[in-house]
């Protein structure tokens, strides 16, 4: 079904158009009668009324403040102007200035930086190893593992930060306790700058690998058994047949994990929120912490201007993986194949 | 990685030769014990809070705060919970946190599903952008929305209301992107010959469509639930008085006020919260991973 040349008519106003539209459609179209113009009209007047609902609850609760957001960033808007808008100064970029000049922020944004780039790939390599083993390694109990690996996704945070303040305890946590049968004296986790994060990341990363762990599974069941066979046939290891089949058969697979944690991570907010207040001396404050704060002090346009910011940043993670991770036809990549997909293609007489 | 290497390396050496491509398969799983000892491991130290958690709820105040920490309650008592219960208006909170997740389920299982439908089904004027809208939001960060949101339930004159607490999240982008994707495997003809003996719009979506959808609906419905259940920044904001309260904002408040070294109070009330969550998606597990697989991989 496609949808762009679907909604090129309507913009015409269709009547003027209609008459070659349809022979062309009806040449190769078995749906071509859905073209015509009465129908195609009686069609968009129809689907309308079934997106109204959803619209216009998504342009007032959605929409509607994605662009006041924008607006309320570039004026100095603050929680007292609410009652009196007009009082309200245009101000250009001077907010995104004062973002970006802010050591706090700066200081955010190193960790949220840090929070992301240690934390998307353990949890992307954990979750891939424990799907590889899941599919591979066992033939019972799936589903018992794959639910236990899934239960801290569907927990409340706030349960999860009462939970794990305990654990990480230096005295009375568990986590130090298990350390010290292995003679690791562990540190005051959530009290200690340098560790305070790693606490987080770990507890991120306990969060999140349920999901991407049956996303990945979803992904293994798609790559063909005969490459493997036909790999190992030819003396390929499994640590070869990992890397130069699964790995690349995967890579839509591991592009849309790495994305959907990258957007996650970098709006990482709940667990210093919970945990530590962004503390110790703001070694957990991330930008999402610092809008909200923001919006706390009655910042308005300053906070919506740093959220913009975030923003920003999402995308940008999104376009890097994108370009690691998507498809794309360099030499390393092109000999990898042929050294391992296409001989094992021609192995099984293809 | 070194267990996927150990786990399928036996398959290699154990059947070399062409013959077994006849026989189990080369694909096929094999069992085998260290594939096993990994994973239960895994599963050992992800599970652990939860199995400490519930343990240590039984547990008196001395012996929570005992060094070196205990696992097995040494007498096991329900003292907190009781207290827990005297203190906190639980039935209330409980009784909130329904409440909304139900009209924000039923509000997106409806909404979603009649924009997904005409968005996989139907070709009309403006369906390509509409699309485009509800998906690009979906990328957007919650902060960017949250500022203007309250200034918009507080203009409305919502704020510590159920409708503050509802209105914004009954209608979900993640909703119509989920419904959307499993209409398009429902086949052109069913709907076709539909339309062909001349049956409108909401009849074919009520009676053909819906009926099949079933599944994803489900799934739809488990997801938001559980996901408003869990909401607590927005909660947090928009509920001011105790009254309102849902669970999470609850406990939350609770356990960073001055009750923050109640601990046996604040483990009970997470037995309270996670509990029925953990039941609820023990027994519905199968509809969470249909879900991420429909959203996930197409």
């Amino acid at each position: 079904m496609s949808a762009q040349t679907a909604a090129r008519p309507g913009e015409q106003g269709a009547p003027g158009r209609a008459a070659s539209h349809q022979g062309r459609a009806g040449a190769q179209d078995p749906y071509a009668l859905r073209r015509r113009p009465p129908l195609y009209r009686r069609r968009t007047r129809a689907a309308w009324g079934f997106a109204l609902p959803f619209v216009l609850l998504f342009l007032t609760f959605t929409a509607g403040p994605v662009l006041m957001s924008l607006a309320m960033a570039v004026t100095d808007i603050r929680s007292r102007d609410l009652r009196n808008p007009l009082a309200v100064e245009f101000t250009g970029l001077a907010n995104f200035q004062a973002v970006l000049a802010d050591p706090l922020f700066r200081k955010a944004a190193a960790n949220t930086a840090y929070f992301v780039l240690v934390g998307v790939p353990l949890t992307l390599a954990l979750s891939l190893a424990i799907a590889v083993v899941l599919n591979a390694g066992i033939t019972r109990a799936k589903t018992f593992f794959r639910v236990g690996y899934y239960m801290p996704v569907v927990t409340s945070i706030v349960a999860v930060a009462v939970v794990w303040r305990f654990l990480l305890h230096p005295d009375q946590g568990m986590l130090n306790e298990v350390l010290g049968w292995f003679g690791i004296e562990g540190p005051n986790w959530l009290q200690s700058t340098t560790w305070a994060m790693p606490a987080m990341i770990a507890m991120a990363t306990w969060r999140s690998i349920g999901t991407l762990i049956i996303i990945f599974l979803a992904g293994l069941q798609s790559v063909p058994t005969s490459l493997h066979e036909a790999a190992a046939l030819d003396g390929a290891g499994t640590w070869q047949r990992f890397r130069y089949i699964t790995v690349p058969t995967l890579r839509p697979t591991l592009l849309f994990g790495a994305v959907i944690t990258g957007i996650g991570y970098v709006q990482f907010f709940e667990e210093p929120f919970v945990m530590t207040q962004g503390g110790p001396l703001n070694s957990t404050l991330s930008v999402a912490f610092q809008t909200y704060n923001q919006f706390g002090f009655g910042n308005y346009g300053y906070a919506a201007a740093m959220s913009y910011v975030l923003f920003l940043a999402v995308v940008l993670l999104t376009l890097v993986q994108f370009r690691l991770l998507g498809d794309r036809d360099e030499k390393p990549r092109r000999r990898r194949r042929r050294t391992a997909t296409v001989v094992a293609n021609k192995e099984i007489g293809r | 990685m070194s267990a996927a290497t150990t786990s399928t390396s036996t398959a290699t050496s154990t059947a070399p030769g062409p013959r077994r491509l006849r026989g189990r398969g080369f694909g096929e799983p094999k069992a085998h014990w260290l594939a096993y000892a990994v994973l239960g491991l895994g599963l050992v130290v992800v599970t652990s809070p939860f199995i400490w958690m519930a343990f240590s709820s039984l547990k008196s105040e001395g012996e929570i705060r005992r060094v070196p920490p205990t696992w097995w309650p040494e007498a096991p008592t329900l003292d907190n919970f009781r207290e827990l219960f005297d203190r906190l208006d639980f039935p209330t909170f409980f009784g909130n946190s329904a409440l909304v997740a139900t009209a924000v389920t039923l509000g997106n299982v409806v909404f979603c599903s009649m924009l997904g439908y005409v968005l996989a089904k139907s070709d009309f004027a403006g369906k390509t952008l509409l699309f485009r809208l509800v998906l690009g939001t979906l990328m957007i960060p919650g902060m960017v929305t949250l500022v203007p949101l309250f200034v918009l339930v507080a203009n409305m004159g919502l704020v510590n209301t159920y409708l503050g607490l509802i209105l914004p999240f009954l209608a979900a982008p993640f909703g119509v992107f989920l419904m959307r994707q499993f209409f398009l495997g429902i086949p052109d003809e069913l709907i076709d010959a539909a339309r062909v003996d001349g049956a409108s719009e909401a009849r074919i979506f009520v009676q053909v469509v819906v009926p099949l959808a079933k599944p994803a609906l489900a799934t739809l419905a488990i997801l938001t639930f559980l996901g408003s259940w869990n909401n607590f920044l927005w909660p947090l904001v928009v509920a001011t008085t105790e009254d309102k309260y849902t669970l999470p904002v609850a406990l939350a408040l609770y356990s960073t006020g001055q009750n923050q070294t109640d601990y046996g109070l604040l483990l009970a009330g997470a037995v309270v919260v996670v509990v029925p969550v953990l039941v609820v998606f023990l027994i519905l597990q199968r509809y969470f991973v249909q879900g991420i697989a429909l959203t996930g991989i197409k």
